[in-house]
């Protein structure tokens, strides 16, 4: 595999595979920290990005490799009017792998295209997001201890929750995983994702705007944020920001072994007085994104431990 | 309604009833020096009705265009006043620069230089989407 831009790209296998090498990182740290030496990963985020850039960086730092970047589109050429091929045809002489974001869709399948190193998509608009995905999994493994046979429950922004896409695409493949999709009517889950994703593979899902209708009956709980970024008209976006918020009273509906993901940052979509119940689990998620990521940059460059 | 035979060109038939301008337009059809005819609302014992367009010229036209445009639609090479070939056009799986992405939020608005590509999601809906952001491509 040289680039992981859907993540479709990876087969069950690859990711049961990578999965087992994160877990090998976690318990043997010390036995990777050397793996990338002299290997340069270049992190280009057109697009701020809090938690993804630095467990990149933290990823490659961990390795014992070198991290270059920016994290701003203001402080490359782009902002001269330079193209993403022709930034990535630059880049690719100076990196091993390149983790991109952008705030346009496609973006990263353009970079893939002109570069002669790996590229992975680390959020492309509204698209998809393979490697929040990764980390769901490896939450999901570490939590559930299956990836079979589970309700998962994705609330909020459906429409523009590239986390959603790609988690749906991924876990579409597992047997008896039923989705329920909570949404606002304008924030619906796009008809390409129900259609190659979901109907293409007879996985059941049923559609509702009531999440306490929904609550009683998840395994998982992803809840997403209504992104302000991806709204033309702010007045659609004042509409919609509050229309699912998790509160411990909630919570009670909910089954006492149900988890709750979040791919972070939240705005208010969880009081924070759900953190400290332990179905919470989003900030251990958070965690488990840099060991995904130790185990991902190792494979798209072929370093063996 | 009588119009002229040809002896080399093409004949573009069974083009679902109405479509023939835009077939025309798409194909660029009226840079050509050569003699065209469209033939609007044409009985067809199939279709009911159909438009055909007729073509004096060998010329070279792009098949995924009319793939894409009419589901039964087929081309006659004529040679010396006979028809040599009968083409049956299929959908095609991709369609490269014939339609542009609408999705605001796509690369296609902003990289200048890439190719405009939509790859066939479901033909019997014969529906396409881009292959950047996979938003549907709207109906000619």
């Amino acid at each position: 595999m040289k680039n992981l831009i859907n993540i479709l790209d990876l087969s069950t296998k690859d990711i049961d595979d990578l999965i087992a090498v994160a877990n090998d990182i976690i318990a043997n740290p010390e036995k990777y920290q050397e793996a990338c030496k002299h290997k340069v990963l270049a992190t280009l985020f057109f697009e701020p990005s809090t938690r993804t850039r630095l467990s990149f960086e933290s990823a490659m730092l961990h390795l014992g490799g070198s991290v270059l970047g920016f994290s701003d589109a203001a402080s490359c050429s782009v902002s001269k009017g330079e193209s993403v091929a022709d930034t990535i045809s630059v880049v690719s002489g100076y990196a091993d792998i390149i983790a991109m974001r952008h705030p346009k869709e496609g973006a990263p399948m353009i970079a893939a295209t002109r570069a002669t190193v790996p590229v992975i998509n680390a959020g492309d608009g509204g698209h998809f997001h393979p490697t929040q995905t990764l980390t769901d999994m490896l939450t999901i493994q570490h939590e559930k201890g299956r990836f079979d046979h589970l309700t998962i429950g994705l609330c909020g922004d459906l429409k523009f929750g590239r986390t959603v896409h790609s988690l749906i695409a991924a876990m579409s493949r597992y047997e008896g995983v039923k989705f329920v999709l909570i949404s606002p009517e304008e924030l619906k889950l796009p008809g390409f994702v129900k259609q190659e994703y979901l109907d293409s593979t007879g996985t059941e899902y049923v559609e509702t705007s009531s999440l306490d209708e929904a609550l009683p009956q998840l395994d998982i709980l992803y809840m997403t944020r209504v992104q302000k970024e991806r709204f033309f008209n702010e007045e659609d976006y004042l509409r919609l920001k509050d229309s699912y918020i998790l509160t411990p009273d909630k919570m009670k509906l909910a089954k006492s072994d149900m988890i709750v993901l979040h791919p972070l940052p939240r705005v208010n979509e969880i009081s924070t007085a759900v953190d400290a119940d332990p179905r919470a689990a989003y900030f251990r998620q958070a965690a488990y994104g840099k060991y995904i990521r130790m185990a991902l940059i190792l494979k798209m460059l072929e370093v063996r431990v | 309604m009588n119009i002229d035979s040809i002896k080399n060109g093409l004949v573009i038939d069974h083009i679902t009833a109405g479509k023939a301008m835009r077939i025309y337009d798409m194909l660029h059809l009226g840079e050509l020096d050569c003699q065209v005819a469209i033939i609007k609302n044409a009985h067809s014992t199939k279709m009911g009705k159909k438009d055909i367009i007729k073509i004096d010229s060998a010329i070279d036209i792009d098949l995924d265009v009319l793939g894409y445009m009419s589901p039964h639609i087929t081309v006659d090479v004529i040679r010396d006043g006979q028809r040599v070939e009968k083409k049956h056009i299929e959908l095609p799986e991709t369609l490269t620069n014939i339609l542009r992405c609408k999705n605001p939020r796509c690369i296609t608005t902003t990289e200048q230089e890439i190719p405009h590509i939509f790859r066939l999601a479901n033909a019997e809906k014969r529906e396409y989407r881009c292959i950047y952001c996979d938003t549907k491509a709207s109906n000619l």
